[in-house]
C-alpha cells in the first residue's frame, strides 16, 4: 500500500509549476517548497507537472533540478520525479556501470516489479539509452551472475493465480536435489526461479518446506561469504516476500556505520507508491522501532525531510 | 471419354498444394459410373485393386493426405484472420508439441518479428495457455538448443539504427571463436548466445559484415543446413534468404507434410510485411518468381488465396 499523502485539494498544474519555478529562483533552492509539492503528488500528477513545466518554461523540470540541487536530496527528488519505468531504467543502467555496478539492484528490479512494469522499464531503457537492457546486463555481467541475471531481466512471467500442485511437488524435488548437490548455478534451478509465475514459485517453495523441513533460503546459506548465494537468496525473497526483502535492505542501510543513502533512497522512492506501508509494518515488527524514527536518527536536513514525507510521516 | 486427360487432371487436382475444386467438380461431378471405375483402376496412387473380390478401394493413406490438402485453404483462412500475436503464440505452441524438427518455427518467430510483435506474442501466449513462453520452452525443449531458444524468445531488442562499429567488429571475432571451439557446442556458448539474443538487428548486420570482411566468408556458410544455429543466423542476418529456403523446400514435389505447411505459414505471416522482398529474392535465387512456382504447384482456392496475398495490387 502506498504511503504517499496527496492533499484533498490539489493546486492547479500551473500553480504547482509556478511554485516550483520560484523554488529554484534566485540563490539557492527552497527545498521545503519542493518537498511540499513533489513529495505530495502521485505518479500521474508528477508526470503532468513535468509536461506542463516543460511547456511553460521550455526546459525539463529534471534539468532544472540537476542544476540547482546536489547530493542525497537531489537524488531523491530526481528519482522521485522520474516516471516509474524511467526510474527503473535509470537504476538498471547505473547498476551496469563499472563504478556503480550492482547485481542486487538488477535482480531487485527484475523480481519485485510486475511483468508489465518490467516490460515498461525495458521500453524506457530503449528510449533513454538506445540499447536494450538485456544487452547491457549481458555485456556487463559474467559467469554465474550473468547466468542468473539475464533470464531474470528478460522474463515475462505469467501473472495468474493458477497453481499446478503436481508441478510444485516435482519442482520442489528438483530444487532440493540441486541444492543438496551444491549445484547452485544449475540450469533447472535457475529456470524454475526465472520463468515460473510468482504464484507457482510460492507453491513450490511451500511444498519444499513441507517436504524437506527447511525454508529454501536456510538450505542456501551454506557459505555466508558467497556473493552468488546471497544473490540467489535475495532473489527468492524478492519473488515471494518482497516486503521482507525491502525491510532487510532498509535495516542494513540504516544500521551501517554511516548510512547507505543509495539503498535508502532507492527503496523509499521505488516503493512509496507500491507497498511502503507493508514494508513499514515489517520494519516495526523486526526492529521494534518505527521506520520514521530510524530515519530521523540516521539522516538530517532536507534529505531526512523528503524521506519522511514519502513514507507518510505526520505532517512532513 | 477423354480419360487420360481426365485422369491426369484429377491426379493433379489432388496433388501438390491444395485442391483444384473446379476440376474435381467437373471431372467427378459429371462423370458416369464407368468413368469413375476406369479412374479407380488407372489411378493406382489413390486406389488399390482388390482382385480377389473384384473391386477397387481407396487407399486409406491417400484419404488422409487428401484431408490435409482440403484443409490447406481452411488453415490459410483461419491463420490470415487471426491476430498476429495469437498466430505467433500458436505457432510456438505447435512447435513445442511437435518436437525438435519443428523448433525452426520458434527460431522463425523469435528472430524475424519486430520487438513489439514478439512482445505481443508473449502476451498472447499468457492469455491462451496460462504460462509464459519461456517457462514452456525451458521445460519442454531437451537438448543443446534450450538456452539459445529461451534467450531468443525473451529478447526485446533495441530497434534504433545506432551501432557501435568497434563492438560489432570484436563480436564478429567472438562468434568465430565460438564456432571454432571443438569442445563446447557453439550453440551452448555463452558469448554466442549473448550476442545473438541481446544485440539489435542493425548491430547484428554490422557483425555479419565484419565477419565476412575478416574471415572471407559468411557466418552461416560452415553451419549444417538443418541446424538450429544456421536458422538463427539466417533469420537474424538474412531473413529473406531464410524464407526463400523454407518456401523452396515446401514447394518441392516430394515435400514432407510438415515442410509443406510452411508455404501457408510464410506467406500468411509475411503478407503484410516483406512478402514482396521475399518474392524478389526467390526469383533471384531460383530463377523463377514465387508467384509462378505457386501457380505451378498449388491448386484451386488455396492457390488463389496465396496469390492474392503475394500480389497486393489486386
Amino acid at each position: 500500500m502506498s504511503t504517499l499523502t496527496v492533499p484533498n485539494q490539489v493546486p492547479s498544474l500551473s500553480e504547482d509549476c509556478e511554485q516550483l519555478r520560484k523554488a529554484f529562483a534566485g540563490w539557492g533552492t527552497n527545498e521545503g517548497l519542493i518537498i511540499s509539492i513533489l513529495a505530495h503528488r502521485n505518479a500521474a500528477q508528477r508526470k503532468l507537472i513535468r509536461q506542463t513545466y516543460a511547456e511553460t518554461y521550455g526546459e525539463d523540470l529534471l534539468k532544472a533540478l540537476d542544476k540547482e540541487l546536489s547530493n542525497d536530496f537531489e537524488r531523491v527528488v530526481l528519482l522521485w520525479t522520474l516516471d516509474p519505468a524511467e526510474r527503473d531504467a535509470f537504476l538498471a543502467n547505473e547498476a551496469t556501470k563499472r563504478w556503480t555496478s550492482s547485481n542486487q539492484v538488477l535482480m531487485e528490479i527484475a523480481c519485485t516489479r510486475s511483468s508489465n512494469q518490467l516490460l515498461q522499464a525495458r521500453q524506457a531503457y530503449h528510449a533513454r539509452y538506445k540499447k536494450s537492457l538485456e544487452e547491457d546486463v549481458a555485456h556487463h555481467t559474467t559467469g554465474d551472475f550473468r547466468k542468473l541475471l539475464l533470464p531474470l531481466v528478460t522474463s515475462y512471467r505469467y501473472e495468474g493465480d493458477e497453481v499446478n500442485m503436481t508441478l510444485a511437488k516435482s519442482e520442489a524435488k528438483i530444487l532440493h536435489e540441486k541444492i543438496s548437490k551444491k549445484a547452485y548455478t544449475d540450469e533447472d534451478l535457475i529456470r524454475i526461479l526465472a520463468t515460473r509465475s510468482k504464484a507457482q514459485i510460492n507453491a513450490t517453495l511451500n511444498h519444499y518446506k513441507n517436504e524437506f523441513g527447511n525454508d529454501i533460503n536456510k538450505d542456501l546459506k551454506t557459505d555466508p561469504k558467497d556473493e552468488y548465494l546471497a544473490l540467489l537468496r535475495a532473489t527468492v525473497k524478492c519473488l515471494i516476500r518482497p516486503e521482507r526483502y525491502f525491510e532487510k535492505v532498509l535495516r542494513l542501510a540504516i544500521n551501517r556505520q554511516g548510512t547507505d543513502e543509495g539503498a535508502l533512497t532507492r527503496v523509499v522512492t521505488t516503493r512509496a507508491e507500491i507497498d511502503m506501508k507493508v514494508i513499514k509494518e515489517e520494519y516495526q515488527k523486526r526492529n521494534s522501532v518505527p521506520l520514521d524514527r530510524a530515519i530521523v536518527k540516521d539522516t538530517t536536513g532536507d534529505y531526512e525531510k523528503i524521506l519522511l514525507a514519502l513514507i507518510g510521516h505526520g505532517d512532513a | 471419354m477423354a480419360l487420360p486427360d481426365g485422369l491426369d487432371s484429377l491426379v493433379k487436382a489432388f496433388s501438390g498444394h491444395g485442391i483444384d475444386e473446379k476440376s474435381i467438380i467437373s471431372l467427378l461431378g459429371r462423370s458416369r459410373p464407368e468413368h469413375r471405375q476406369s479412374l479407380r483402376k488407372e489411378c493406382t496412387e489413390f486406389f488399390i485393386e482388390d482382385n480377389e473380390r473384384g473391386f477397387e478401394r481407396w487407399d486409406d493413406h491417400s484419404i488422409k493426405l487428401l484431408k490435409h490438402e482440403f484443409m490447406r485453404f481452411k488453415n490459410a483462412v483461419v491463420l490470415r484472420a487471426m491476430h498476429p500475436w495469437e498466430r505467433d503464440a500458436r505457432l510456438i505452441r505447435e512447435a513445442l508439441k511437435k518436437g525438435p524438427e519443428s523448433y525452426g518455427m520458434i527460431v522463425e518467430v523469435s528472430c524475424t518479428r519486430s520487438s513489439e510483435e514478439l512482445l505481443g506474442a508473449r502476451k498472447a501466449y499468457h492469455s491462451l495457455f496460462d504460462h509464459s513462453i519461456e517457462e514452456n520452452i525451458a521445460t519442454q525443449v531437451e537438448g543443446s538448443e534450450l538456452k539459445l531458444l529461451v534467450a531468443l524468445v525473451s529478447a526485446y531488442r533495441y530497434e534504433g539504427p545506432k551501432v557501435k562499429e568497434d563492438t560489432a567488429k570484436s563480436e564478429a571475432k567472438i562468434l568465430a571463436e565460438a564456432m571454432k571451439n571443438a569442445e563446447q557446442k557453439p550453440i551452448e556458448d555463452a558469448e554466442l548466445i549473448r550476442i545473438l539474443s541481446t544485440r539489435s538487428k542493425p548491430h547484428l548486420k554490422a557483425v555479419y559484415k565484419y565477419y565476412k570482411d575478416i574471415f572471407g566468408k559468411n557466418i552461416d556458410e560452415d553451419l549444417d543446413d538443418d541446424s538450429i544455429l544456421k536458422a538463427v543466423v539466417q533469420c537474424l542476418f538474412t531473413p529473406h534468404k531464410y524464407f526463400c529456403r523454407v518456401l523452396d523446400a515446401a514447394l518441392r514435389d516430394n515435400a514432407h507434410k510438415r515442410t509443406k505447411k510452411a508455404l501457408t505459414r510464410v506467406i500468411v505471416t509475411r503478407a503484410d510485411t516483406d512478402i514482396e522482398e521475399i518474392n524478389a529474392e526467390y526469383q533471384k535465387q531460383y530463377g523463377v518468381s514465387l508467384t509462378e512456382k505457386i501457380v505451378e504447384t498449388a491448386n484451386g482456392n488455396y492457390k488463389d488465396f496465396l496469390l492474392t496475398l503475394i500480389s497486393r495490387e489486386n
